[in-house]
């Protein structure tokens, strides 16, 4: 996946997890816990559907790469280049 | 022979059973919930009689917050189980109240009307309102420590009057507390935030809506539900659970149990445990008596959602000393006063439910006979009761149901019929057995919300991280 088709992956997990938010104005510099309000649940949901969808496996002690949108693409950019958007 | 392994059993398709298979089926576990009754929703079904629905337990949910909202257990559910916000279709409560002799405090989903009403009837006291407010634990700090903190030592710290500590418990006391007459304070913190700052809505169609959302989606995720199937036995093999051995002798295995079905419940289905810890069920039971009248019960006078009342200075939650029940308080609830949207109209016809202590043995020791006229007395006792702090709608009431700790238990198997469970709970939800956890009543979050948001909570720290 290229780090446009990971950040739209990422947009798609999101909504699931939260589909009343509008997500057409997330700014990817600035935090997820500050624009959404995530909770540690709803990260804990977002490693969960990375592992689901494409058996990403992301310690715990990594958490904290997915801050913002920017800073989870480029953590997983290594992990998913491999991967072949379905 | 060929057994299937699940990932995990679920006992009981309550509201956190099924609340729970949701997440695991959702991760592609293998899950059964196993139900004992022949229908689903335990403490919180619903039913049909002549021609008319009813709900067994539903007067309010609480911890209402508005769509949008980000935080509070609603948003956390509906997250969790990727639902949205209109799937549950809540409407706000039109307006409550305690009342209890000579005095009554309104309150409704913003809490600035309970404050104004304290300004007001306790003028003193209302620095110590606020401050209150700024010492209530949030939910996620609640810890086994802090949370058997009598309410009423911390109360009788903070307000000179007594009056408005037995007013302010009330409510509190009525949809959430376990022990008898004094309350843990987690769970005080937990119902003061659930029904004072965050509030009460119903949906349009009743409990009915959430259970239906809940089951389909957990069958549309691949969950397995079977009904009529009572676990007899949790089949134990040296600290480890392996398994359950259904009423019908069909054995199950698992690689982990979560029960919804009490903690004194659970520990005796258990084939190791000799001795259990009795003490712990609680005593606290209702009878809930259904009024149906000829008209909106707001036309019979009656306009508030719910009411709360008491009939003297003195709070009474205690089961009852000598009778079949204690009416001298009670709860009062209009299904017809929520703000339902313009498209849905009002319920059809007018309800008003009324729940009063009520003590499990001597409904029990009842034959048939007197059981069905024991209904009626106490129908007549507790409507004559809260004619006092309401008015008189009963020159209106045109069809009657009562439903009796008897009934609860048959709903729940709970033990007394106690609806909120037993007396300590279980914050972190584990057992003597190392894949045996607890969700639920007895893990410490009642009611709906409280129960679904339990389900989750224990399905992410028992059942999902370990296969991480
Ligand atoms: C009269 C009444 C009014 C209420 N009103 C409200 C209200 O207005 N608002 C609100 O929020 N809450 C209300 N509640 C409380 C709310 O219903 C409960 O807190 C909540 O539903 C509890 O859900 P649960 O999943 O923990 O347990 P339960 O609903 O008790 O579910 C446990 C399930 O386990 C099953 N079970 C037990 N043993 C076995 C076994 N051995 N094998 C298989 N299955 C088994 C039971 O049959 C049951 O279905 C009310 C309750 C009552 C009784």
């Amino acid at each position: 996946m290229t780090p446009a088709e990971i950040r739209d992956e990422i947009l798609d997990i999101l909504s699931e997890i939260a589909p009343d938010e509008d997500l057409s104005d997330l700014e990817d510099a600035k935090s997820f816990r500050e624009q959404m309000e995530l909770d540690s649940m709803d990260f804990l949901d977002i490693v969960m559907e990375l592992r689901k969808r494409h058996r990403v496996q992301i310690p715990e002690d990594e958490y904290t790469n997915l801050a913002s949108m920017a800073s989870t693409v480029s953590y997983l950019e290594p992990k998913m280049k491999d991967i072949i958007k379905a | 022979m060929s057994t299937t392994e699940y990932d995990t059993i679920i006992i009981g398709a309550g509201m956190s059973g099924l609340a729970a298979g949701i997440r695991l089926a959702h991760y592609d576990q293998r899950v059964c919930v196993l139900e004992k009754h022949y229908t689903i929703g335990g403490l919180n079904s619903f039913y049909r009689i002549n021609g008319r629905n009813y709900d067994v337990g539903l007067h309010a949910m609480t911890n209402f917050t508005e769509k949008g909202a980000k935080k509070g257990p609603l948003a956390r559910l509906l997250k969790q189980l990727r639902f949205r916000w209109d799937d549950f279709q809540l409407a706000p409560q039109a307006g409550s109240a305690v009342a209890f002799p000579h005095i009554q405090l309104n309150f409704n989903n913003d809490i600035q009307l309970l404050r104004s009403e304290i300004a007001t009837h306790f003028p003193t006291q209302i620095d110590r309102f606020d401050r209150l407010l700024s010492e209530l634990i949030e939910y996620d700090d609640l810890k086994q420590e802090d949370f058997e903190i009598s309410t009423r030592q911390v109360l009788g710290g903070i307000f000179a009057d007594p009056l408005l500590i037995e007013m302010l418990l009330c409510p509190l006391m009525w949809y959430g507390n376990a022990r008898q007459d004094d309350m843990d304070y987690g769970q005080f913190c937990i119902m003061f935030r659930s029904i004072f700052l965050e509030g009460f809505a119903r949906p349009f169609k009743g409990v009915r809506l959430i259970l239906k959302n809940l089951v389909r989606r957990f069958r549309e995720l691949g969950g397995h539900l079977k009904l009529r199937s009572g676990v007899e036995r949790i089949d134990v093999d040296s600290g480890h659970a392996m398994g359950v051995t259904l009423e019908d002798g069909t054995q199950l295995t698992a690689k982990r149990i979560l029960s919804s079905a009490g903690v004194v419940e659970t520990m005796r289905l258990c084939s190791d445990s000799s001795v259990v810890d009795v003490d712990r069920t609680g005593e606290l039971t209702f009878i809930e008596s259904i009024s149906v009248l000829d008209c909106q019960p707001k036309k019979a006078g009656f306009d508030k959602t719910i009411v709360f009342f008491n009939d003297s200075d003195k709070f009474h939650w205690h089961q009852p000393e000598s009778d079949l029940c204690d009416v001298r308080t009670g709860v009062l609830c209009s299904p017809n006063n929520y703000l339902y949207g313009d498209t849905e109209g009002e319920l059809e016809a007018g309800f008003i439910r009324q729940t009063s202590i009520a003590h499990f043995g001597r409904w029990m020791e009842l034959d048939e006979r007197a059981y069905r006229q024991q209904k009626m007395r106490w129908y007549d006792l507790s409507t004559q009761a809260a004619a006092q702090f309401v008015p008189d709608f009963r020159r209106h009431v045109i069809d009657t149901d009562v439903f009796t700790p008897k009934t609860i238990r048959r709903f729940t198997s709970h033990d007394n019929g106690a609806v909120y469970g037993a007396t300590k709970k279980q914050l972190d939800g584990t057992t003597h057995l190392d894949n045996l956890y607890l969700c639920g009543t007895d893990q410490g979050f009642v009611g709906i919300v409280g129960a679904i948001v339990s389900g989750i909570s224990m399905a992410n720290q028992h059942c999902l991280r370990s296969d991480l």
